[in-house]
């Protein structure tokens, strides 16, 4: 119970109405910006894994700056890059609230994680991948759309999934400015107006998302990965 | 064929600067197996980028049928590449292939139809003896059947030269026969110039016709297998030898080691006993078929007194002394 006058707590009866809103709101905001993300990303980590030395397209000219700007994406908490660059979204969207807004922030800090988890999953590769598509005669796009990429695409989606459940994260953090969606709830009610109820729901809804896209994105990986669901299946 | 002249691969520049390859220059004609070998660290791996231009020698010429590789742009060079199969170590395929879809990935580079494809991948496969392992990915095939899988894909553009680099090392013998055997045949069929860069002396013995031997970047001898095998001043000969440690002379005979191949006939033991009437004591024995010729290498013992007489008489059957004659020990 509220230490606040009664009337400002939400019924149990009315929190699906409360939420299922701001969880539609959440889907969309995390859909989208992981779709630019997707888009974005991984031609991004495969571009900065072969500027670099030793890489198909080796240029330390390019590279440096490239892997400046992922990391100063990297190194800036949400909350503060969010706020830096308002005239940014502002500019972009011609708001600074709401779900557009939020879309903005999320997808710079989004694509530079991914863009890292990419390169981390291409620089795991043993390096035969690379000479045996080369030999092979493959050109560099060849190589890296048709050699690297498909051979990290395990490492890749198992980095994705990483990503969706971080993005959620961010999602909450941009509700705070008025994004909407479940972070908005739960600030709203639950700091707000101290309703520990759509707090706990609020909570509950979020670890059944998060639960279900590991789930999701650790059996598409096992999918992904020759052996391991034929392994899976010699263990039963 | 292809002819490698003056292959020099220098890195780094100034007073920090190593060659890794010196002036190496050998040719392997359309038809025939030619074996380097070398300890670790001898070159050889630099040797084998260079042949298939995934590293640019810093001078020197690969000549592929006439054409000059090392002279084109780098825009070239991909195009270049398909000239030359390349079967790797065992750990090359690609994991998330199938064994059809490694052998199609030249192929598919190439830009070549999915049905023309489809079509000379079963026939590789099946050339290799492993039609019915098509779906199969490499983790589902043993060492032996992935490197059969890598001489398909190798073969995949039809190239004039195939390059076998270090593909044997981590194959177990039998395996390693198995893939000496196929390259073997492939080169009887589509008369390849094979190149077999490789550490493993008996793997030369079952198939090289010719062979050099790389120290320090350096070709430091070559030639053809028997000639190798027999000539007493060849360390490769030497190494190609099977030459496991001689029995001990019995007391009061001297030791002599002695080779041969054709010229020799056959019982040469038995006709050396009788000419000279001397008891030799056989201590250590070698003979091997190479390319169809036996090639010996024997060690053995003989009385003080006889010994003069029996060098004479085997001399007089064609055999060679190898190394000089081991004093007995006094009865």
């Amino acid at each position: 119970m509220s230490l606040f006058a009664s009337g400002i707590t939400v019924p149990a009866s009315e929190i699906p109405d409360l939420l299922l809103p701001a969880l539609r709101d959440t889907v969309i905001m995390v859909g989208v910006v992981m779709a630019v993300v997707l888009v974005i990303g991984v031609p991004l980590g495969a571009l900065v894994y072969n500027l670099a030395p030793g890489g198909l397209l080796a240029k330390p000219a390019l590279h440096q700056p490239l892997t400046w700007f992922i990391s100063i994406g990297r190194s800036l908490p949400f909350l503060v890059l969010m706020t830096a660059i308002i005239p940014f979204t502002r500019l972009l969207t011609g708001t600074n609230i709401g779900i557009a807004a939020a879309v903005v922030p999320m997808s710079i800090a989004g694509i530079a994680f991914f863009a890292r988890i990419v390169e981390n999953s291409l620089r795991s590769l043993p390096p035969e991948v690379v000479t045996v598509a080369k030999a092979s005669g493959g050109s560099n796009a060849q190589i890296i759309w048709g050699a690297q990429v498909p051979e990290a695409l395990p490492n890749i989606v198992g980095g994705l999934t990483i990503n969706t459940i971080a993005m959620i994260e961010y999602s909450t953090i941009a509700g705070t400015i008025g994004a909407g969606g479940l972070g908005y709830v739960a600030v709203t009610y639950g700091y707000q107006r101290f309703d520990h109820g759509v707090m706990i729901a609020t909570i509950v809804v979020l670890v059944i998302v998060v639960t279900a896209i590991q789930l999701l994105g650790d059996a598409l990986v096992r999918h992904l990965t020759p052996g391991q669901t034929v392994l899976r299946k010699a263990h039963a | 064929m292809i002819e490698v002249q003056g292959l020099t691969k220098t890195y780094g520049t100034g007073e920090g600067a190593t060659s890794v390859l010196r002036d190496v220059s050998f040719s392997v004609a359309a038809g025939e197996i030619f074996a380097v070998v070398g300890p670790s660290g001898a070159g050889k791996s630099t040797l084998a980028q260079c042949l298939n231009l995934l590293e640019r020698p810093t001078s020197g010429t690969v000549v592929i049928n006439g054409q000059d590789l090392t002279a084109l742009p780098e825009s070239q060079l991909r195009a270049a590449r398909r000239r030359i199969g390349t079967v790797f170590q065992a750990s090359s395929l690609l994991r998330r292939r199938t064994a059809a879809e490694n052998v199609a990935l030249p192929l598919e580079y190439l830009g070549v139809t999915k049905a023309e494809t489809r079509a000379r991948v079963l026939e590789l496969l099946d050339r290799v003896g492993l039609s019915d392992k098509a779906a199969h990915y490499p983790h589902q095939l043993s060492g032996g059947q992935r490197q059969r899988v890598g001489i398909a894909r190798a073969l995949a553009l039809r190239p004039k030269v195939l390059l076998s680099d270090e593909a044997t090392s981590g194959l177990d013998p039998d395996a390693t026969a198995q893939y000496l055997d196929l390259l073997r045949d492939v080169r009887d069929e589509l008369n390849l110039a094979v190149v077999l860069i490789t550490h493993e002396m008996d793997t030369i013995v079952r198939v090289a016709d010719s062979a050099a031997r790389l120290d320090h970047g350096v070709l430091a001898e070559q030639g053809r297998l028997v000639g190798l095998l027999t000539d007493p001043d060849s360390v490769l000969g030497e190494a190609l030898r099977a030459s496991g440690p001689a029995a001990a002379a019995p007391p009061g005979q001297a030791t002599v080691r002695l080779t041969y191949d054709t010229g020799v006939p056959p019982d040469w033991l038995g006709r050396l006993t009788i000419e000279t009437g001397a008891a030799v004591a056989l201590l250590a024995a070698s003979v091997q078929a190479v390319d169809g010729i036996p090639v010996g290498t024997v060690t053995v013992g003989v009385d003080d007194a006889d010994l003069q007489r029996v060098l004479e008489a085997a001399l007089a059957l064609g055999l060679r002394r190898q190394g000089g004659i081991r004093e007995a020990v006094p009865a």
